[in-house]
């Protein structure tokens, strides 16, 4: 089961960019989730979570709300340490590690709840993103020996570049709790994309977002995979969203891997209809 | 150097400012007091405006740039204190020279109150939650204690250090040879100390502790930092050590705070451990709330006109703390109000764009 997404890539028609899916099978995965699992008070929120994303992949998860995805993510991040399960990160155990430790090797993410730094300025926000990539200690700092300085040149110039793809360089100096919504998800993709990751957690990514800045945050994201070539794991409930751009998708429900596969297949499955018109009938 | 100025971000301006606000009223103090037209009180008064500016800016580091609360900070300027006092007092046949003795008095004070902030933070700084304001408070009644019933003396043998914990001991319990010095006398305190703190070393200290803390703010470091103060999950979710970078502002301030205790102390001829008790660390707290949490410049201020005020205003006496808590409400609202601050962004262009990153 774990290998199908993974070779269902083949299966994908190529989508809207150049790079052929099978490019990832050469490559070791970057991400293998195998029986992942936690309990909140003797109820489990995931079970038995199966995953393998490929390297350059876009992959969605989604699944009606409380269905357990952003848990998933925070299970991945060490938010949450895993009751059971292992999850490898480029072949590598997270077992043990702080959330620091897991984003330092390799995974970054956005929050459901925007999560910014709100007091602080867009600018800075990057630029802490950007921590472990500047170099220099917190004395050359009070003394600002010329490490400091050409360090910090740096730090600006990768900031006001990362902050280019989203074309919000001008917004640079505005407190980040200040901007508008859809800005302050723009922000927080910036600010993990800075921690240079290799795989980018992305919890419902255009939500709040009108149709056209939605459209425009697809076509960055498949831009963003492309130019940095890094795996893409995304939540959302922008179905148009999901479809477009998810070379894999997998489904939850109750905490539980309903099914797996390319969009056209997802759309297709009876299981995931009923999970979703259930839902309906509920709310 | 205009255009070099324009092109400097706002927070750096406000910086600057810091600085040549600082400088400019050391020098017409200095001037004044040349003139002869400060009174005695008002001289009195100059170097523990010096160390309680220090101890605001750095309990600032703590409480407005970490975003923890310390309700011990006076603790710290204790351990600085008495091991300032030591030091100048054990040295003052080797090192006759006034201001060597007086800087390594500073620079022990640091170490020592650094090592026990690293001490204190250490446990509390993992856990997630408010614990370090109770770990604070009872950690400057704790070292309130341990001093109160410290003996130290020294002879040509060196220091005798001696913990009368049961009340029996006394001075004599310390087997003091020829020549020697009653250093710390319990609950007495430090006594017959020579003044050698002065002004000009309170303003070289006041400026050192805001280099420090002005450029850590405004590095990785000091980003790092407030990152914590604004979301620790998120800071912890870009790579960001939340332990490593809460210590080092922590004990930074407790350094800060031990330099500006060790002058304290040298200011005086006597100083017991009763001087820096829970109201001193309530007071400090008090001047860096009014000040604005995270306001470098507001915590100078607040130090000043909060520290001077009572003094002044003794000719008022039935009036005197009535005007006090005015005056306690105005500085408020001057450092913490909006309207306030976006008047103050037309008289500093584009002031507004660089509040983002907390002046
Ligand atoms: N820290 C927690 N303690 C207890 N229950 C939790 C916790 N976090 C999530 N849950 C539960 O786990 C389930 C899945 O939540 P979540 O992952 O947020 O769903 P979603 O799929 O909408 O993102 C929910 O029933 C939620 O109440
Ligand atoms: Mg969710």
């Amino acid at each position: 089961m774990a290998k199908k997404v993974f070779e269902k890539g083949k299966m994908v028609p190529v989508p809207s960019h150049s790079i052929i899916p099978e490019r990832d099978l050469y490559k070791s995965p970057i991400l293998e989730c195998s029986h992942l699992g936690i309990d909140f008070g003797g109820l489990a929120a995931v079970k038995d979570f199966n995953i393998t994303v490929g390297r350059t992949e876009i992959a969605g998860l989604i699944g009606p709300n409380g269905a357990g995805k952003t848990t998933v993510f925070n299970l991945l991040t060490k938010v949450y340490h895993p009751t059971r399960g292992t999850i490898l990160v480029d072949g590598m155990d997270t077992a043990g590690k702080t959330p620091a430790q897991v984003n330092r090797m390799g995974i970054a993410r956005t929050f459901q709840n925007i999560r910014l730094f709100n007091n602080l300025s867009v600018e800075d926000n990057v630029k802490i993103g950007l921590h472990n990539q500047t170099r220099y200690n917190a004395l050359s700092g009070i003394l600002r020996l010329p490490n400091y300085w050409k360090q910090e040149k740096m730090a600006h110039e990768s900031a006001m570049e990362l902050l280019s793809i989203f074309d919000m360089q001008d917004l640079a100096g505005h407190k980040a709790g200040s901007l508008p919504y859809g800005a302050q998800r723009r922000l927080e993709i910036v600010r993990a994309l800075a921690t240079n990751p290799s795989l980018l957690l992305l919890d419902e990514p255009a939500a709040g977002m009108n149709p056209s800045e939605t459209v425009e945050l697809m076509e960055n994201i498949v831009k963003i995979r492309d130019t940095f070539h890094i795996a893409i794991m995304l939540i959302e409930h922008d179905m148009n969203l999901v479809m477009g751009i998810c070379e894999g998708i997998c489904v939850l429900n109750f905490g539980q891997i309903i099914a797996k596969g390319t969009a056209e297949e997802i759309q297709n499955n009876p299981v995931v209809i009923e999970a979703y018109l259930g839902k309906q009938k509920e709310g | 150097m205009k255009n070099y100025f324009k092109n400097m971000k706002t927070i750096t301006k406000v910086d600057y400012a810091t600085y040549l606000g600082v400088i400019a009223a050391f020098v017409i103090v200095t001037l004044l007091q040349s003139a002869g037209m400060l009174t005695r009180s008002m001289t009195g008064m100059l170097v523990p405006i010096c160390c309680y500016i220090c101890m605001a800016v750095s309990l600032n580091l703590t409480v407005g740039i970490l975003g923890e609360l310390s309700l011990g900070h006076a603790g710290f300027m204790s351990v600085g204190a008495f091991s300032g006092v030591i030091v100048s007092m054990s040295l003052q046949s080797s090192v006759p020279n006034e201001l060597v003795r007086l800087v390594l008095a500073l620079v022990m004070g640091a170490i020592l109150a650094a090592v026990v902030g690293f001490v204190v933070g250490i446990p509390v700084l993992r856990l997630r939650g408010d614990y370090l304001a109770i770990v604070t408070l009872a950690f400057g009644e704790i070292i309130k204690g341990i001093i109160n019933c410290l003996l130290v003396g020294w002879d040509e043998n060196g220091l005798h250090i001696a913990l009368n914990i049961d009340g029996t001991k006394t001075m004599d319990s310390l087997h003091l040879g020829e020549n020697s010095i009653q250093i710390i006398k319990g609950a007495q305190g430090a006594a017959g100390n020579h003044r050698i703190a002065t002004f000009t070393a309170g303003f070289v200290l006041v400026m050192i502790t805001l280099i420090i803390v002005l450029n850590l703010v405004r590095s990785r470091t000091g980003r790092a930092v407030m990152a914590i103060r604004d979301n620790r999950i998120a800071a912890e979710s870009v790579g960001i050590n939340v332990t490593k970078y809460k210590l080092i502002a922590f004990v930074t301030s407790a350094a800060l705070a031990g330099a500006s205790g060790a002058l304290f102390g040298l200011n005086y001829s006597s100083v017991s451990a009763d001087q820096f008790d829970f109201n001193t660390s309530i007071l400090v707290l008090v001047y860096v709330v009014l000040g604005g949490l995270g306001n470098i410049w507001g915590s100078i201020i607040a130090t000043v006109v909060l520290y001077v005020l009572p003094e002044a205003l003794r000719e008022f006496s039935d009036y005197r703390m009535l005007a006090y808590a005015v005056v306690l409400i105005l500085v408020m609202l001057a450092t913490n109000n909006e309207c306030f601050k976006a008047a103050l962004s037309r008289v500093i262009p584009k002031r507004r764009k660089g509040a983002a990153a907390n002046g």
